[in-house]
C-alpha cells in the first residue's frame, strides 16, 4: 500500500447521497479474477450511456474536472456490496481521497486497507466545498493527514477525525497483515484455550 | 453493569489488544465464494502464506454461476475461470468446496445455517454485505472486503474496532399477511438506510421471538441496508432446535455442553445499550419500495412522499433522482404499480418457508400473460425440499421457472437480468440503481407480496388474494 501523507490536487463535486458500491463499480466488472482493469468500470453506468459512448452530463465526463485526485461525496457513501473492487476503481481511475459528511462502514474499512483516504466533513463543509468546486474547478484543495486538515486556497482550514491507528497505518503505508501475523503467539494461545 | 448479546460475543473473542489498536478479533467460521475471494488468494500466494485454518473456511459458489441448467463447458467464460479458480485455490489450500456438481452448493448464506456451521456465540465473516444473516443465530457475522478475506484466511483473525449497540425493540403480534420482511423493511424506512452505521443491531422483542429461523434470517439479512454491518437475535429453543443433526452442529456431550453455552447468549437485563427503538408489530402492514435505497419503502397503502414533506435537502435530492430513475410521481401509492418481472430468490427469501409462503399464494392461479416469472432456490437442500412438496409444480404450472440455486437476479452478475426500464417486483434486499440489470427497476417485496404482484401483473395488496378462495 502506498503510504499517505499530503495531497494537493483539485477535486470532482458529486453531489449525490447514499452512493451505494453497486454505482461505483456495476457487477459486470466483479467477474475478474485479478485487481486489475477496474478504473474503466468505474461509475460506468453513469459515464456511459447504454450504446457505451460517453455521458457528457456525467461530472466526471466533464473536461474541467479531468485529472482531479478528490471526490467529494454526499452522506453515507459507498453504501451497499462489500466488494473491495469499489475502493480499486476509484484508486485505478486516478482519485486518492474521498470528502464526505459519512461512509458506509464496509466501505470505509476497504478504502483505509488501500491507502484510499476518506475524508469526513461535516454536511455544510461538504456543501461549501460542491460550490466552490463548481465555480472554480481549478481549485486547489490541500489535505494533509498528519495535521488532519483539509486546506481551502483561501487558507481556510478544516480538521477532519480519523482513527489514530489507521492515520499511522496510512502515513506508513502499512497494512493489516503485518500487525496481525505479529500475533501468531497470542493467537496461538487463543486457540489453545478455545472452546471450539 | 450487564452486557449486551454482542458484547458477550465480542469479548470471548478478542485475542489481542494494544493501547490505541483496535482489537485482534477471533474468527469462528469463514465463509468463501467466488467473486470476492481470488484476489485474496493471490495475496497469500504473493506473500507465501497458508491458510492458517482450512477446517474453519468453507466455500461455495452462488453469485456468478449460471442458475440455469447449463454444463460448465457452455457457461460465459468469466463465471467459469471464477469457478476454477475458486477450486484450484480450495484444492491448493485444503478448503473444503460445496461445488456446483455437489449435492450442498447454494446461496452462501443459506449453505452455512443449512450446513450447522453458523452456531451461537460465534465470529463469522464473509466477503458478502449479507453475512448478517447469520446473525439471526445469535452469532455475530459481519461482510468484509477482500483484503480482510486475505487476512482470514492467514490469521484467522481481523483488525476491529468496537461498534456500538443498538437495540430494536420489536413487540407486540404481526397482522394477516404482514411477514419478517415486512418488519425490516418498516425499520430500514424508519431510520434509513445509514441509520446503523457505526452499529451492531440487536432485534429483540415478542414479535422477533416469534419468528421461524428462516424468519429471523430475513430480518438479519437485511442489516446492512439499514448501514448495521451486524444483526443478532439471541438464540433460543427454536434456535437450538433446528440446529440439532446438522452435519456441523456438535453432537453427542459436545451438543449439550455447546447448549448450556448457548444459553447464556442474551442481553442481561440491566445491559445498556447506545441506542434504541421501538416498533409496534401490530401497526404494520405489507410494505414496497419505490426509491433507490431499502430505505424509500412505503406501506402498502400508503403513498410516495412528496420531496416538499423532507425537511433534509439530502432526502430532497435523493428523493427526486430515485424518481426519476424508477418513472414513478410523488404521491403516488404503489399499489396498482405495474410489474414486468417477478424475481423470487435470494439470500434474504429463498428458503423452503419462504417458497412454501409463496407457493400457497401461486397454487391454482396464473402468472399474469406480460409477465416474466423465476423462482430461484436458495441452494439444491432447497431446492430437493421443495420438490419433494411437490412446490416446483405449483410454481411451474403457474407459468414461474424453476431455477438452479444461486444470487441470479439479486445482482445480476449471471446472464438473469432485467432489462432496462422494466418493473420487478423481488424479494432481494437491494433496490440501487440497475441493481438487477442495467436501468431495471427494482421494487422490495416479501415472498408473499411478490407471488400476488406475478399473479396480477401490478402490486397488489397480497392480503385481498388471501381472503379469496382459491380457484381449486
Amino acid at each position: 500500500m502506498e503510504p499517505f501523507r499530503t495531497l494537493r490536487a483539485r477535486a470532482v463535486p458529486l453531489r449525490a447521497e447514499n452512493v451505494d458500491t453497486d454505482q461505483i463499480i456495476p457487477a459486470q466488472y466483479l467477474t475478474a479474477v485479478t485487481r486489475e482493469g477496474m478504473g474503466q468500470g468505474l461509475f460506468s453506468g453513469w459515464r456511459y450511456h447504454p450504446d457505451g459512448t460517453p455521458n457528457p452530463d456525467f461530472v466526471l465526463n466533464q473536461p474541467q474536472y479531468a485529472g482531479a485526485e478528490i471526490l467529494i461525496a454526499g452522506r453515507n457513501f459507498g453504501t451497499g456490496s462489500s466488494r473491495e473492487h469499489a475502493v480499486w476503481a476509484l484508486l485505478q481511475y486516478g482519485f486518492r481521497a474521498v470528502i464526505a459528511p459519512s461512509f458506509a462502514d464496509i466501505f470505509f474499512n476497504n478504502a483505509l486497507k488501500n491507502g484510499l483516504l476518506p475524508v469526513r466533513l461535516p454536511e455544510e463543509a461538504v456543501q461549501m466545498l460542491w460550490d466552490l468546486v463548481e465555480e472554480e474547478p481549478d481549485t486547489p484543495i490541500r489535505i494533509d493527514l498528519e495535521r488532519q486538515i483539509v486546506t481551502l486556497p483561501d487558507g481556510q482550514e478544516l480538521g477532519f477525525p480519523i482513527d489514530p491507528f489507521r492515520k499511522m497505518c496510512l502515513l506508513q503505508g502499512m497494512d493489516d497483515l503485518g500487525y496481525l501475523l505479529s500475533k501468531e503467539p497470542e493467537i496461538a494461545a487463543y486457540e489453545a484455550r478455545s472452546p471450539w | 453493569m450487564g452486557k449486551t448479546l454482542f458484547e458477550k460475543v465480542w469479548d470471548a473473542h478478542v485475542v489481542a489488544q494494544d493501547p490505541g489498536a483496535p482489537a485482534v478479533l477471533y474468527i469462528d467460521a469463514h465463509l468463501i465464494h467466488e467473486v470476492t475471494s481470488p484476489q485474496a488468494f493471490a495475496l497469500l500466494r504473493e506473500r507465501g502464506l497458508k491458510v492458517r485454518r482450512p477446517d474453519r473456511t468453507f466455500a461455495t459458489m452462488d453469485h456468478a454461476i449460471p442458475t440455469r441448467d447449463l454444463d460448465i463447458a457452455l457457461w460465459p467464460q468469466d463465471a467459469a475461470r471464477q469457478v476454477e479458480t475458486l477450486r484450484r485455490n480450495c484444492r491448493d489450500f485444503g478448503i473444503t468446496l460445496f461445488d456446483i456438481q455437489g449435492d450442498v452448493q447454494g446461496i452462501v448464506h443459506v449453505v452455512g445455517p443449512e450446513m450447522g456451521i453458523t452456531q451461537p456465540g460465534m465470529t463469522i465473516v464473509c466477503g458478502d454485505s449479507h453475512t448478517s444473516t447469520h446473525g439471526a443465530f445469535g452469532a455475530l457475522a459481519f461482510g468484509i472486503g477482500t483484503s480482510e478475506v486475505a487476512h482470514v484466511l492467514a490469521t484467522q483473525c481481523l483488525l476491529q474496532r468496537k461498534p456500538k449497540t443498538f437495540a430494536i425493540n420489536v413487540e407486540g403480534e404481526l397482522g394477516f399477511g404482514v411477514t419478517a420482511k415486512d418488519i425490516i423493511l418498516a425499520i430500514i424506512a424508519r431510520n434509513g438506510a445509514a441509520g446503523g452505521v457505526g452499529y451492531v443491531f440487536e432485534y429483540r422483542g415478542s414479535a422477533i421471538r416469534s419468528l421461524s429461523m428462516a424468519n429471523r434470517m430475513t430480518i438479519c439479512n437485511m442489516s446492512i441496508e439499514g448501514g448495521a454491518r451486524a444483526g443478532l437475535i439471541a438464540p433460543d429453543e427454536k434456535t437450538f432446535q433446528w440446529l440439532q443433526g446438522r452435519p456441523y452442529a456438535p453432537q453427542g456431550p459436545d451438543w449439550e455442553r455447546a447448549v448450556a453455552y448457548w444459553r447464556t447468549l442474551h442481553s442481561d437485563p440491566d445491559a445498556v445499550f447506545d441506542r434504541e427503538m421501538t416498533l409496534d408489530a401490530g401497526e404494520l402492514e405489507p410494505m414496497v419500495t419505490y426509491g433507490t435505497n431499502p430505505g424509500q419503502g412505503i406501506p402498502i397503502s400508503g403513498r410516495i412522499p412528496y420531496p416538499e414533506e423532507l425537511e433534509d435537502p439530502g432526502e430532497r435530492r435523493s428523493l427526486l433522482a430515485a424518481l426519476e430513475y424508477m418513472g414513478l410521481k410523488p404521491g403516488q401509492k404503489m399499489e396498482g404499480q405495474r410489474v414486468d418481472i417477478v424475481f423470487l430468490g435470494s439470500c434474504t427469501n429463498s428458503r423452503i418457508e419462504d417458497l412454501r409462503e409463496a407457493a400457497k399464494i401461486v397454487r391454482g392461479r396464473k402468472v399474469a400473460d406480460h409477465v416474466q416469472a423465476l423462482v430461484v432456490p436458495g441452494s439444491k437442500a432447497v431446492k430437493r425440499q421443495a420438490e419433494e412438496e411437490g412446490l416446483d409444480r405449483i410454481f411451474v404450472e403457474a407459468g414461474f421457472e424453476w431455477r438452479g440455486a444461486g444470487c441470479s437476479m439479486c445482482l445480476a452478475m449471471n446472464e438473469d437480468k432485467a432489462p432496462a426500464g422494466k418493473y420487478v417486483a423481488s424479494t432481494s434486499n437491494r433496490n440501487f440503481r440497475g441493481r438487477q440489470g442495467p436501468g431495471a427497476r427494482s421494487l422490495l417485496m416479501s415472498p408473499i407480496m411478490a407471488a400476488a404482484a406475478a399473479v396480477e401483473g401490478r402490486v397488489v395488496d397480497v392480503r385481498e388474494l388471501m381472503r379469496e378462495p382459491l380457484a381449486v
